[in-house]
C-alpha cells in the first residue's frame, strides 16, 4: 500500500508546481521587482541644490511642514517623465499638491528648458546633476515618485512613471487623507 | 604552434572586463581591492544579474563611487553593505542573507538531499533484510512436465 502511494508522488510534485506558477501568474507576483524599503521609514535625507536661479537650497524642512508632501524624480532626456508630467500638472493646478521635483542626472538649463515648455508643477524644485540624493533615495532611475506624510515619513514608492489610475486610487486619497 | 601557444598563454592571463574605469578607481590599492571585492557582490539595481562592477548603467556608475567614498571615509565593509541595503534592501546583495524569507533557499537543496539520501538508505537496508532462500527442488510431477517439455 505505502508502495503505492509512493507513485503518487510525481504527482503531487506537479500539482504543487502548477499551483505555484498559476499563483506567480494570478498574483502579480513579479520576481523582477526591487520593491521599496523606504516605505514606513522616515524620508531620507534631502539635501541638493535649487534647479531655478535664486532659490534656496532644498533641505529636510520641506519633508516635515504637516502637510502630505509628492517627491518626484525627473529628467528631460527620459520619456516616461513625459507622459506622466500632465499628471503632476493636474496635481498641482487642481488638487494644490505640494510637489518636490527633482532633476536627477539632468544638465540644470536642460530641465528647466523641459519645463519651462511644458509648465513647472513644481513648488521646489532641485538639480541633483550627479545622482547623489538620488542614491540615498533608493532610486534605480527616472520617473519614481514618492508619497511623504506631514510628519516625513514615506508612504508609497512608485518606481517608473504615475497613471491617472495611481493618480485616483492613491496619490488623491493619500492627499485628502494624508496617509 | 608557436602562435598558438601565445594565445592560449593570452587567454590564460586575460581578465574579466569589469566596467569599473580607471578615473573611478581609487588611488590606495588595498583600499580598491576591497571595493572590488564590495562592487562584486552587490547587485546592479537595473540589470537584473549583474553586479556593479560589471554594469556599465548609470545607477551602478553612482553606487561604485558611492562604495569608494565609503570605504575612503574609513567604513568597514560590513557598514557598507548596510548603507546599500538601507536604500535598496536586500534585493542589492548577490548573495541573499540568512534569514525567515531566505531559509527555503538556503536549506531546500540540502534539505532535499538528506530527504532522498535517508530515503534511499531506507531502501537499501529494507532490500538487504529479505533473505535469499535457495529455490526448493522441483517435486516429482514438476520434473516429469519439465522432461516432457523439454524433449524434441
Amino acid at each position: 500500500m505505502s508502495r503505492r502511494l509512493l507513485f503518487l508522488l510525481p504527482l503531487v510534485t506537479l500539482a504543487l508546481m502548477a499551483g505555484f506558477f498559476a499563483w506567480s501568474l494570478l498574483a502579480g507576483r513579479d520576481p523582477a521587482s526591487i520593491g521599496s524599503v523606504l516605505v514606513g521609514r522616515p524620508a531620507p535625507r534631502l539635501d541638493v541644490k535649487a534647479l531655478r536661479d535664486g532659490e534656496p537650497p532644498l533641505t529636510d524642512g520641506l519633508l516635515k511642514t504637516g502637510k502630505p508632501t509628492i517627491v518626484n524624480f525627473f529628467a528631460s532626456w527620459c520619456t516616461p517623465c513625459l507622459a506622466e508630467h500632465p499628471l503632476f500638472a493636474r496635481l498641482a493646478e487642481r488638487d494644490g499638491a505640494v510637489i518636490i521635483g527633482i532633476a536627477w542626472k539632468n544638465k540644470p538649463e536642460e530641465a528647466r528648458a523641459w519645463l519651462k515648455r511644458l509648465g513647472d508643477p513644481y513648488k521646489f524644485a532641485g538639480a541633483d546633476l550627479e545622482g547623489r540624493a538620488g542614491l540615498d533615495w533608493g532610486l534605480s532611475g527616472v520617473p519614481e515618485t514618492y508619497l511623504i506624510d506631514g510628519q516625513g515619513i514615506v508612504r508609497r514608492h512608485f518606481r517608473g512613471p504615475i497613471t491617472e489610475r495611481d493618480v485616483n486610487e492613491t496619490i488623491l486619497p493619500f492627499l485628502k487623507g494624508g496617509k | 604552434m608557436k602562435r598558438l601557444f601565445v594565445l592560449v598563454v593570452a587567454l590564460l592571463f586575460a581578465m574579466p572586463a569589469f566596467a569599473v574605469e580607471p578615473s573611478e578607481m581609487l588611488p590606495n590599492p588595498a583600499l580598491e581591492a576591497r571595493a572590488r571585492d564590495i562592487g562584486r557582490a552587490l547587485r546592479c539595481v537595473v540589470c537584473q544579474n549583474q553586479s556593479i562592477d560589471d554594469s556599465a548603467a548609470e545607477v551602478a556608475r553612482d553606487m561604485r563611487r558611492a562604495v569608494r567614498e565609503r570605504l575612503a571615509a574609513g567604513d568597514r565593509d560590513e557598514q557598507v553593505f548596510a548603507y546599500m541595503v538601507a536604500r535598496y534592501g536586500d534585493y542589492v546583495l548577490l548573495k541573499p542573507p540568512f534569514k525567515a524569507g531566505t531559509w527555503v533557499l538556503w536549506l531546500g537543496g540540502p534539505l532535499v538531499l538528506v530527504v532522498a539520501g535517508s530515503a534511499l538508505l531506507f531502501a537499501a537496508r529494507r532490500r538487504r533484510k529479505i533473505p535469499i532462500v535457495p529455490p526448493q527442488p522441483l517435486s516429482d510431477e514438476e520434473r516429469r512436465r519439465l522432461d516432457a517439455l523439454l524433449k524434441p
